[in-house]
């Protein structure tokens, strides 16, 4: 009974633990919503959103989706280590999905609009979305508007913007840009000859293990440096650190400049793979950026986990698709992957609950001993 | 039995996971009389109270009321058998009168009409009675702590109460105060009320406690009646060896002047005033002075402004002879000042952290902890960590990697104290350094701080320790809404004389 408890008690087994309730959860959830509007075809298609790729039966249709599952997780995951660099510093960057938005700008426009190659592309992305990023921080330090009402304003401003400008370089009879493949080949992320592993997948490129290249470098960076030394400080208490010296609020600018990079550079990831195009007619920013918050939260704020809840809410959202839409309404994918993201996001509310629960029943436990 | 007990607590066990908070413990409260419950931090006063009040239950004993046997599961029981409790901290609302808060919770009324009038009546009588002399229409917020404490004991009067028990009454007051609150518990007593008086303050318990019972580790000491006692006995029964409150100290003669503080202003957040006007001091090296003054005179905002926390309106501020008014804290650091904060917890120390930590807090930036590309030096921050915790004798769970949240008061503020000794400071800055801590760990801080000032460094101390105040310091400078309304010689005054200060009854013109 000790060790047990002193298991449930560990930091990695607990976050490994709720991670797993609430994707469970989530699936309960999505599961009697769709009982509720066609009860016939509820199990199926909650499977059909877990299984994502697998639903091909062949092994080189499952191996090319995965790829594209890949592709979308890559900016997922940069999106979530955003979200989660800022968080350690206690900062909620809700901006990330307009950071990653005048990312997108960035990369496309100098890929169409001026032709550079991919790597000057990628660096105007990710010093985009540090402008943008940098503009909250310095909101936040010097005049402490918060960073959420700043980032909120800041990822409409990014996507208007990002429409006008995106519609120079747009194909004439349609709201999208034009394909990188035929307008803008130099701009594509060099693939490395990865696409054969996935079946001739053309979109599986740099930007996968770059991604966790970048996740490894932020684990690295908050755990072993004294920057990150400083950063968790004023994340976990901010008037200590300035009592201790610290300069808090180049460190909050610093924060939001690291997370708008990161985003920014999730942006240049999908984008530059060519597997999407920008809807020059968006009236809403992506979901990329809020679904890093979940992605962030769902890893246990942590960089190594993060490699796998974003890949699996990268799986659950691709999935999505894959429910019959002669049963639901076509909507009906995007909503099961949101109730299952969502509820991801409650990894840190079920980590307390069981703390006070175990608590709790600790108290009892001595009072009968 | 000639004299009936009120209540009875009769071999109380309290047992928590890994403590025995309450081991056997029997208290035993006559009607009339004053009680004093004696005992450091974590001796398990807190816990007796909250069986008492039925926030706890415990595992072995009885509780009797007037000789029978009662069953409290809840604090409303405890209401119902006429217990009532003056917290250290009050409870009151601010924006209410006096009388709003006597009433609140108990309000007379008719078909939810108040019937202040009725409530006015009583609570008037009972002031007179014994002596509390309120006025029930001044709203708390404006009148002082000892007013403050009285509307508390009114509350407990009012709900007819005949068990009052008073927790640390006197941290907050002045002299003066604690002389008033001293008679007003005698008058409650002669009239009948049954008092338990928690305290740690011996010379309080031996002027007005009838009997005192000593807690020591959750176990029960012993009930010795004041009249047949000594201070010395009851702190060697409350210590468990015999406790030198004197600090030793030999005399000194100040060196060059470390700190110098010209005509300091201070903003306060609090109000429109300043928090600190003009104030003018200075510290020399191999002295301790301190500020002494009850707690919101502006001690807080002139420490923070001192240490770079918070900016100053004017005036200058120069340490070892470099102004460093608008310097940055690293900067101040690094010329040598260090604090101690008032608040541990919110600034002293990153809960979170682990306890090596935390103890490089203020130097981690130098080459022994973080090489040239920026990465941390784990296994010197270990070494040094240890070290320190050897040297500074700091003790927790798992040593160097504890968390610091998980760690005992005591110990997180010694943790404190060896991070800022350590980093060999010209100013030691120490607000409040002995806070809620015990006797052994009081007398070992007062030890540290007499050490630097013989090794010729400069300390400033703040307190609200009447005890520590005359006991530690080579100067006395007496702080009143935000000014510096008097200096003295430890050696030539009295608490008596400082409490009229301390209260703005009496003011010098001082440039110290």
């Amino acid at each position: 009974m000790k060790e047990k408890r002193n298991l449930l008690k560990n930091g990695t087994v607990q976050t490994l633990l709720t991670s797993l309730i609430c994707i469970v959860l989530g699936m309960v959830i999505g599961f009697i919503v769709l009982l509720f509007i066609n009860p016939s075809g509820a199990g199926e298609a909650i499977l059909s959103v877990a299984k994502n790729f697998l639903t091909y039966k062949s092994g080189p249709m499952q191996l090319k989706y995965l790829g594209n599952t890949l592709v979308k997780t890559a900016p997922l995951l940069m999106c979530s280590l955003s979200v989660l660099f800022s968080y350690k510093v206690g900062l909620f960057n809700i901006g990330a999905a307009g950071q990653y938005v005048v990312g997108a700008c960035a990369c496309l426009y100098a890929a169409l609009a001026w032709h550079l190659s991919w790597l000057p592309c990628m660096l105007l992305a990710i010093a985009a979305g540090a402008v943008f990023g940098a503009l909250s921080g310095i909101l936040k330090a010097y005049f402490n508007v918060n960073e959420v009402i700043s980032g909120i304003m800041l990822n409409w401003i990014g996507l208007y913007t990002t429409n006008m400008v995106l519609s120079n370089v747009k194909e004439t009879a349609s709201p999208y840009t034009y394909q990188l493949s035929a307008a803008g080949e130099q701009a594509l992320l060099p693939t490395l000859g990865l696409g054969a592993l996935f079946n001739k997948n053309q979109y599986v490129g740099l930007a996968i293990p770059l991604s966790i290249i970048v996740a490894v470098i932020v684990w690295v960076v908050l755990t072993k440096t004294r920057f990150g030394y400083e950063l968790k400080a004023t994340g976990y208490n901010k008037n200590a650190a300035k009592y201790s010296g610290m300069a808090e609020k180049r460190n909050i600018i610093l924060t939001l400049i690291i997370g708008g990079a990161l985003a920014g550079m999730g942006a240049s990831f999908l984008y530059q793979s060519g597997y999407e195009q920008w809807q020059c007619t968006y009236s809403s920013v992506p979901s990329m950026g809020f679904n890093g918050i979940a992605a962030a939260f769902l890893g246990g704020l942590n960089p190594i986990g993060t490699i796998f809840s974003s890949f699996f809410i990268q799986h659950i959202t691709a999935g999505g698709a894959y429910v019959d839409k002669s049963m639901y309404c076509s909507q009906i994918s995007d909503l099961i992957s949101s109730i299952i993201v969502y509820l991801c996001g409650f990894v840190g509310f079920l980590k307390f609950a069981m703390n006070s629960y175990i608590e709790k029943k600790e108290a009892k436990k001595g009072g009968n001993e | 039995m000639e004299q009936p007990y009120a209540i009875e607590m009769l071999n109380i066990t309290k047992k928590f996971p890994g403590i025995v908070a309450n081991d056997n413990i029997t208290l035993q409260l006559k009607k009339g009389e004053i009680h004093a419950l004696l005992g450091e931090n974590g001796a398990g006063k807190s816990t007796l109270m909250s069986v008492l009040f039925g926030l706890y239950q415990p595992e072995e004993g009885i509780i009797k009321k007037d000789g029978k046997t009662v069953k409290i599961n809840n604090p409303n029981d405890a209401n119902d058998l006429g217990i009532g409790m003056v917290h250290q901290h009050f409870k009151l609302v601010e924006c209410f009168t006096v009388l709003d808060n006597i009433i609140l919770g108990v309000e007379p009324n008719q078909f939810g009409f108040l019937k202040k009038a009725e409530a006015r009546k009583k609570v008037m009588e009972l002031s007179e009675k014994y002596g509390l002399h309120i006025d029930p229409d001044a709203l708390i917020e404006d009148i002082t702590v000892g007013m403050q404490q009285r509307t508390e004991i009114l509350k407990m009067l009012y709900r007819d109460n005949e068990i009052l028990i008073f927790d640390e009454p006197t941290a907050v007051l002045t002299p003066q105060e604690i002389a008033e609150l001293m008679q007003i518990m005698k008058n409650l007593a002669a009239e009948g009320k049954s008092i338990l008086f928690i305290s740690h303050k011996l010379s309080e318990i031996m002027n007005v406690a009838d009997r005192c019972s000593v807690l020591r580790k959750g176990k029960y000491i012993g009930t010795v009646s004041i009249a047949d006692t000594t201070v010395e006995e009851l702190s060697a029964m409350m210590v468990g060896r015999n406790v030198n409150f004197h600090v030793e100290k030999e005399d000194k003669v100040p060196g060059d002047v470390v700190l110098d503080i010209e005509d300091l202003t201070v903003a306060s957040n609090l109000h429109k005033n300043d928090a600190v006007k003009n104030v003018s001091f200075k510290v020399h090296a191999g002295e301790i002075v301190c500020i002494a003054g009850i707690d919101g005179n502006g001690q807080t905002e002139l420490i923070h402004a001192l240490t770079g926390l918070i900016p100053s309106v004017g005036g200058k501020i120069s340490l070892c002879g470099q102004d460093i008014t608008h310097a940055s804290i690293r900067k101040r650091n690094n010329l040598g000042m260090a604090h101690i904060p008032e608040d541990r917890h919110k600034f002293g120390l990153i809960l979170d952290y682990s306890l090596e930590e935390n103890l490089i807090l203020k130097r981690y930036f130098e080459p022994e902890f973080t090489n040239k590309a920026g990465f941390l030096n784990r296994i010197n921050i270990r070494s040094y960590a240890e070290k320190l915790i050897e040297a500074y004798d700091v003790r927790s769970g798992q040593g160097a990697i504890t968390t610091a949240r998980s760690m005992s008061g005591g110990n997180q503020q010694k943790a404190i104290i060896a991070r800022e000794i350590d980093l060999n400071p010209e100013l030691l800055i120490a607000v409040q350094p002995t806070r809620g801590l015990d006797v052994g760990a009081i007398e070992y801080i007062h030890k540290q701080l007499v050490a630097q000032r013989d090794a010729g460094k400069a300390v400033l101390l703040v307190s609200l320790e009447l005890d520590e105040v005359v006991d530690v310091p080579d100067r006395i400078l007496v702080m009143h809404q935000g000014e510096i309304v008097g200096e003295f010689d430890p050696k030539k005054t009295t608490e008596e004389e400082l409490g009229l200060y301390m209260a703005g009854a009496k003011k010098d013109k001082v440039t110290a």
